[in-house]
């Protein structure tokens, strides 16, 4: 149960005068249960390369399966696809439409052809599992407060079931609470139902706290593919191409420069925390 | 009278039902006097719907007080007579960078205050171009605004409010669209604002990186100013802002961590530089 | 991709007939339709071919950008052509099952295939060499007498250029919003007419209420920059005529003028 990406490769308006190589032979395996975190500044080609994985867009040159199976065959079936492998926009609550929350999100589940029952059933599981109570069920989702709606939205695609997740920037424009609200709900999502999920993120320290492994991307290629600790060594080469390590990670490497013997992979404030309490309590 | 000054600021919107029926009133700026200085950077923290945009909002004459006055260089923004003066001397910068731009030239864009203001013709290219230069985005001024960053598009909305030459520019949440490296462009050109042309600031936002140069932060709640004070004073007290629903920096956090676990750090650290220094006359006592 | 799109299809360059004011281009255009309705004469659009090729060489202007305005109405010229082509009556030429060409037939489908041709490709010529925001500006000023009637012609020259900012924006939306809803299953290719409708509702509901807010927004925008209103307003492009501008006029003035003479003088049609 996986994704493969092989070798591919996407050009954007290629008969133009102005073809764009939004990906440059890409490689990568997205096993079951992993947390990814897919970072690179804006136009770097995360956007393109998540829309791959449930074939939005269909690749210029090279493969994807999913499970096994290449998602460019004739007799694949496009729609179980995006059911299994469900892709949250950025700013998703602006694709909100229906008149009450529980309609909006039964929208997917009755795409996909089931019984009134399951689909209801669904889009209860989905809602319980984002945190919305009861109460606002059967309201406008306009009149919801922004975090709310964020909520519904990613609740319309956990609703189709996916077994992979993919969400854009989910955090965008809430507030601090807000944001560890969301990702706490996501990481719940992981371990707890073992979606598999793929967090493209701009918060080098929202994804240092809770991804297991950080795909790097840089002009349509991938720089790196590590666990967060080997990445945000190199912040050096971060830098260069836009990005940078979580804050934590300065802090470190300026107190091992003012000579305190610290390991300065920690990524995280409780990882920073216990190094430097070691140096007073040895 | 200080250049901006708030007295007892009440701002009230009745909600309704689907039918139109009154449900109720709801107080989204509840009883707030501010005083803002000729040259201040004021950062104005709070959680998504704490009624800091509202507040803002009343700045530059887009909402009216319910009740209380709110005076923008000595006039009362209730007057109608000192509207386009009291919109000339707050410009205002707000959250989408793609709903302000009205040019479909950088150039044309930035142009449109002045323009509106009936400045002639030959000042209005001089103020564009020093506006532009200000931000730094000159280079792009025969571009298409959908063409640029979304910084970049910031700036450009900065500029349009530069170039009608106020004394204090409100910016609400203007990085909250933008990616790390846009949210440093535009904090950066403000901060050059601020310092070389002693331009006011009052900056709305929810990224607690961008306040710790502010010379005051006001931390807003319900619609109330819940905390006020320095950076430092404000990021000391980190579990209230956690009840906030805000955070602080990292290093302000790791100070604080440590401090809670028997290091004694001195409260509201703000800096790396800061950090490490405290860090070190610790190690100096102790080891 | 979708934010490339140029509105207006405007050609970068820089050339003589990029620098002119865009009312001297519109008026062209004008005056150029009207050259090619005035008479069904052969030196006519003979003249008037001339006319098109020299200011497209001055433009700069590629020849297949012309050409790409007139691959999108070819449908509509090549049923207007096999109208006129089998549905005159005169003098059979030619008689095929029981359709038949006729002389004054074939020489009207001739005739309307010419005078389209040369009016789109004039037309195009126009919104290639001028931005859409110069064009806006030229008619605005174009329009100011009719002030006088009460039409709010400041108004509409605001609205055409916001809506040509944001038209590009919008399609994008559009096309995001599309992408979402097939991220959950939605179908926009199969079904019947009904469903297609249909499946129309979940787009357009997002997408309207989006552009409210950002007419919202963008109202509130505008206020905040002193916007009130075509009163009391300078322009910090005001339109001027040059030297140049004048010196088109007298060529559009000969124009007109050789037009009408050959149009008189030398009457050659199709069918004698």
């Amino acid at each position: 149960m996986s994704i493969i990406v092989n070798h591919v490769s996407c050009v954007f308006d290629e008969d133009s005068n102005m073809p764009t190589k939004a990906l440059k032979d890409i490689n990568l395996v997205i096993n079951e249960g992993e947390f990814i975190g897919l970072i690179g500044h804006t136009g770097s080609g995360k956007s393109t390369l998540v829309q791959h994985l449930n074939g939005l867009i269909k690749a210029t040159e090279g493969a994807v399966y999913f499970n096994g199976e290449d998602i460019y065959d004739k007799d694949f079936d496009k729609k179980k696809l995006r059911s299994k492998v469900g892709l949250v926009f950025q700013y998703p609550e602006h694709q909100l439409f229906e008149i009450d929350v529980f309609s909006d999100v039964c929208f997917g589940p009755k795409n996909l052809g089931l019984s009134q029952k399951e689909i209801e059933l669904r889009a209860y599981k989905a809602l319980k599992q984002v945190g919305i109570s009861d109460e606002y069920f059967y309201q406008s989702p306009f009149a919801l407060s922004g975090g709310q709606k964020r909520r519904v939205a990613i609740a319309g695609v956990l609703a189709m079931e996916p077994e992979v997740l993919i969400l854009d920037e989910p955090t965008a424009g809430l507030d601090p609470k807000g944001r560890d609200e969301i990702l706490t709900m996501i990481k719940k999502l992981q371990t707890e139902m073992g979606i598999t999920v793929i967090l493209v993120s701009h918060s080098m320290e929202d994804v240092a706290e809770y991804v297991d492994r950080i795909v790097v991307m840089n002009q349509g290629e991938i720089l790196y593919d590590a666990e967060p600790k080997e990445v945000f060594g190199h912040y050096r080469e971060l830098e260069a191409i836009g990005l940078a390590a979580p804050a934590v990670t300065y802090i470190m490497e300026k107190c091992r420069e003012a000579g305190f013997p610290v390991d300065t992979k920690a990524t995280t404030v409780l990882e920073a925390k216990n190094e430097i309490w070691k140096i007073f309590h040895k | 009278m200080e250049l901006i000054q708030t007295e007892n600021l009440v701002f009230e919107y009745i909600r309704r039902d689907e039918e139109g029926n009154v449900e109720g009133i709801t107080k989204a700026v509840d009883n707030v006097s501010l005083q803002v200085k000729q040259g201040d950077f004021i950062a104005v923290l709070g959680h998504n719907g704490s009624g800091k945009s509202t507040f803002a909002k009343h700045l530059n004459a887009i909402l009216m007080p319910t009740e209380g006055t709110v005076y923008v260089d000595g006039k009362d923004t209730r007057e109608k007579e000192a509207l386009w003066d009291i919109r000339k001397t707050a410009g205002m910068v707000f959250q989408n960078p793609d709903n302000q731009i009205i040019g479909q030239v950088v150039e044309e864009d930035v142009g449109f205050g002045p323009e509106n203001m009936g400045v002639p013709t030959k000042e209005i290219w001089e103020r564009v171009e020093e506006s532009l230069k200000a931000v730094g985005m000159y280079a792009y001024r025969k571009h298409s605004p959908n063409k640029l960053s979304g910084g970049q598009k910031q700036r450009v909305s900065i500029a349009g409010v530069l170039a009608m030459h106020p004394k204090c520019i409100v910016l609400d949440e203007p990085t909250a669209m933008l990616d790390p490296n846009g949210r440093k462009e535009v904090i950066r050109a403000v901060r050059a604002l601020n310092q070389a042309e002693n331009i006011t600031v009052i900056l709305i936002t929810h990224y607690m990186e961008e306040v710790i140069h502010a010379d005051k932060v006001i931390v807003m709640d319900q619609g109330q100013v819940a905390m006020e004070g320095t950076p430092k004073e404000i990021f000391s007290q980190v579990e209230r802002l956690k009840e906030l629903r805000l955070d602080v920096p990292q290093v302000t956090l790791l100070a604080h961590e440590l401090r809670k676990s028997g290091i004694n750090l001195p409260k509201g650290i703000l800096t790396t530089e800061e950090f490490v220094e405290e860090l070190q006359k610790i190690a100096l006592q102790i080891l | 991709m979708l934010r490339d799109i140029t509105l207006g299809q405007y050609y970068q360059t820089d050339s003589v007939i990029h620098r002119m004011d865009p009312r001297i281009k519109l008026i062209g255009t004008i005056i150029y339709m009207i050259s090619l309705f005035l008479y069904k004469n052969i030196t006519v659009y003979l003249l008037a071919f001339l006319f098109l090729i020299i200011v497209i060489r001055i433009s700069k202007v590629p020849f297949r950008f012309m050409i790409r305005g007139l691959k999108t109405v070819m449908f509509l010229l090549l049923i207007t052509s096999v109208f006129n082509l089998f549905l005159t009556k005169g003098e059979p030429l030619v008689s095929i099952w029981k359709l038949t060409i006729t002389k004054e037939g074939l020489a009207n489908a001739v005739y309307i295939v010419i005078r389209l041709a040369f009016l789109i490709i004039g037309s195009s010529l126009m919104t290639l060499t001028t931005m859409p925001n110069q064009l806006t500006d030229g008619l605005e000023k174009l329009m100011r007498p009719l002030k006088f009637f009460k039409v709010p012609v400041h108004e509409v020259a605001m609205m055409m250029s916001i809506a040509l900012r944001f038209i590009p924006i919008l399609m994008e939306e559009t096309d995001k919003i599309m992408k979402a809803l097939m991220a959950r299953g939605a179908d926009f290719e199969g079904g019947k007419l009904l469903d297609k409708a249909k499946a129309m509702v979940p787009l357009l509901v997002p997408l309207v209420i989006s552009a409210f807010r950002r007419a919202n927004d963008l109202a509130m925008a505008m206020e905040a920059r002193c916007y009130q209103g075509g009163e009391g307003r300078t322009k910090m492009k005001p339109l001027q005529y040059k030297r140049i501008d004048y010196m088109a006029y007298g060529v559009l003035a000969l124009y007109l003028l050789a037009v009408i003479l050959l149009g008189r003088l030398y009457p050659l049609s199709l069918i004698s």
